[in-house]
């Protein structure tokens, strides 16, 4: 069946039919996770594990009241809060920084510009790992850990050169006779990234917005290794922290706050899938 | 820039820029400055997050350091010691492993998936998305936690197994399957080389497929001989990206091991080693070399990947340069 596709376009009903089936089968298979760990928040702890049945044998909402609860003295608000202030700076931060240096590289002529550009993309290919304990250092003397200031620093320095790269290959398909005129009439540079090229990049603008969102909200490493006040903790972090509280048997509340930390990135997912794919598949950013 | 595509004009400017710089940088002066504006914020990021600290790490890489006493130089000591670390020894074989597993799997699902829904369908769009869900959560420690869950002793994957007569008592906690299951939570998301791998799909010309069929080529063939050929470079850029993504996975295996890569060191990836050592115990220096070493591996598969290239990518006159 998979073969019959390449040639494509041919296939009577039958043939449309059994592609469906195929494809929603497998589709199934892949989603399933998502929906037994939806359905396991509503069974009791008990009944989680140790049955093949998806659906509770009768629903219950406790694991969600006992998330409500909070974990050690902190209620789930606060994570939610902290994710949010972290994801939304790191969502100005990040298009800001990426945009400014995007205008530079695709539009101005500049010293330099051509090793910088190189730099900037064998970034891409540069383990984190090796930045991270010199980075911590200086965080250290500057006595900012335990703070958001490591954790955003970098994106307000353009530091994703993913996102560069996208925002730098968008703006070279624009047109240039928009700016050449612009310049014509007196406009400066700033006017015409403001004016001109700012508009006409939102769909990178908006693809790069949402993935630094979603990779923010999902971020542990960072937080992990630079946040010790458990009221600052987002919520990955509060999840590794409710497990090692509850000592790993409260499974029922354990899959609701898993839940609850997922549900933000699946709403996410379902408005702007549209910019998400393509942003994939025009300029492979892992996702 | 799906939409917009380069004109045979504008693109050989962009070449004569980048090629002769320095004479049309005479003729447009003003530019210097407002370059460096506008690139001020990734200039300062790229000196005081990027080069400075690889510079740094590359001295700390050999001294013994613990973030309270000052750096002590020791030599090569801490790249000899890691040879005689079991537990190094140990990271560096679950990591390949690792690689050599999780990364094979999840392309050849990616590419059967991407077989499957290339062409015109109606859907196409909605499986395609559906499909690419999992790769923006399957990173999070929400994900991480679901999946210990489902491979846990009597959980739902062990039942399912234990149906068809397979008792591994829960992939989690048996040293046999835990890298697996790992391997498994990389496989699930396929979806984010898929998308790549639709776009390579969508360049190769159809009369190939026309031309091949009536040559009497069968499915078979016509995927060796045409598909594969034509996307090579989009299979390359994929191998490329995931393989240095898996070198660096943390979080999942640090949800599902913990700092020690339960059960019995099984997942002790490289990065987690590398965590423990910098800040578990604060062994800065070792850290350091370790993350450099980590690099000179990376780099080293990069170099081969990209030396085999040129036996088996094919890059067409006008396809597969998207990017």
């Amino acid at each position: 069946m998979r073969q019959r596709v390449i040639t494509a376009g041919g296939g009577g009903n039958l043939s449309r039919v059994a592609w469906h089936v195929g494809v929603l089968a497998l589709l199934a298979i892949v989603l399933y996770p998502i929906v037994w760990v939806a359905a396991a928040t509503f069974k009791p702890s008990s009944e989680i594990i140790g049955s093949l049945q998806l659906l509770p044998s009768e629903a219950t909402t406790a694991n969600y009241d006992r998330v409500f609860e909070g974990v050690v003295g902190i209620g789930v608000g606060r994570f939610f809060l902290n994710s949010a202030v972290l994801a939304v700076l790191s969502v100005v931060g990040t298009v800001a920084s990426s945009a400014l240096a995007a205008y530079a590289f695709a539009r101005l002529r500049f010293r330099g510009r051509t090793t910088m550009f190189v730099i900037m993309i064998s970034t891409l290919l540069l383990p984190f790992h090796v930045l991270i304990i010199p980075q911590y250092i200086v965080f250290q003397k500057l006595d900012l850990i335990d703070t958001y200031v490591p954790l955003l620093a970098g994106k307000f320095l353009a530091s994703e050169a993913f996102f560069v790269f996208l925002i730098v290959q968008f703006i070279r398909n624009l047109p240039r006779e928009l700016d050449e005129s612009a310049k014509i009439d007196g406009a400066n540079h700033w006017s015409v990234f403001w004016h001109i090229i700012l508009p006409l990049c939102r769909p990178a603008l908006i693809t790069t917005a949402i993935f630094t969102f979603i990779w923010s909200w999902n971020d542990f490493f960072g937080p992990l290794i630079y946040l010790s006040t458990p009221d600052k903790y987002p919520l990955p972090l509060a999840l590794q922290l409710f497990i090692d509280e509850s000592t790993g048997s409260d499974f029922g509340a354990l899959m609701a706050m898993s839940m609850l930390a997922l549900v933000p990135v699946i709403l996410f997912f379902l408005f702007f899938q549209r910019f998400l794919v393509e942003g994939v598949s025009t300029s492979g950013l892992k996702g | 820039m799906s939409r917009a595509t380069i004109t045979p004009d504008r693109s050989a400017e962009v070449y004569t820029t980048e090629r002769t710089g320095p004479r049309k940088r005479a003729r447009l002066p003003g530019d210097g400055l407002a370059g460096y504006l506008f690139l001020s914020p990734w200039i300062i990021g790229i000196v005081l997050l990027t080069l400075g600290p690889m510079l740094t790490s590359l001295y700390l890489s050999f001294t013994d350091y613990d973030l309270f006493n000052s750096p002590e130089w020791v030599g090569l000591e801490n790249y000899e010691r890691m040879f005689s670390d079991a537990r190094w020894l140990r990271s560096v074989e679950v990591t390949a492993l690792y690689v050599a597993l999780a990364v094979p799997i999840k392309l050849a699902a990616a590419l059967a998936v991407a077989l499957l829904l290339n062409g015109k369908r109606r859907g196409q769009g909605f499986y395609r998305a559906a499909f690419y869900g999992p790769s923006l959560i399957g990173g999070s420690v929400g994900v991480a936690i679901v999946w210990k869950m489902m491979f846990s002793d009597d959980s739902v994957v062990d039942q399912l197994l234990l149906t068809v007569g397979i008792d591994t008592g829960g992939w989690a906690g048996n040293p046999d399957f835990s890298l697996m299951m790992l391997v498994l939570l990389a496989a699930w998301q396929l979806g984010a080389p898929m998308v790549i791998f639709l776009a390579g799909l969508k360049q190769v010309p159809r009369e190939l497929y026309e031309a091949a069929e009536v040559d009497g080529a069968g499915r078979w063939r016509r995927f060796r001989s045409i598909t594969l050929p034509m996307i090579s470079s989009v299979v390359f850029f994929n191998l490329l990206l995931e393989t240095i993504n898996a070198f660096q996975v943390f979080t999942s295996a640090y949800v599902v091991g913990g700092p020690n890569g339960q059960p019995a060191g099984t997942t002790l990836f490289y990065t987690i080693y590398l965590f423990d050592r910098g800040f578990g115990d604060y062994r800065m220096g070792y850290a350091s070399a370790m993350a450099w070493m980590l690099l000179l591996g990376v780099g080293l598969v990069t170099v081969f990947l990209f030396r085999t290239a040129r036996g088996w990518v094919y890059y067409s006159g006008d396809s597969g340069d998207k990017r």
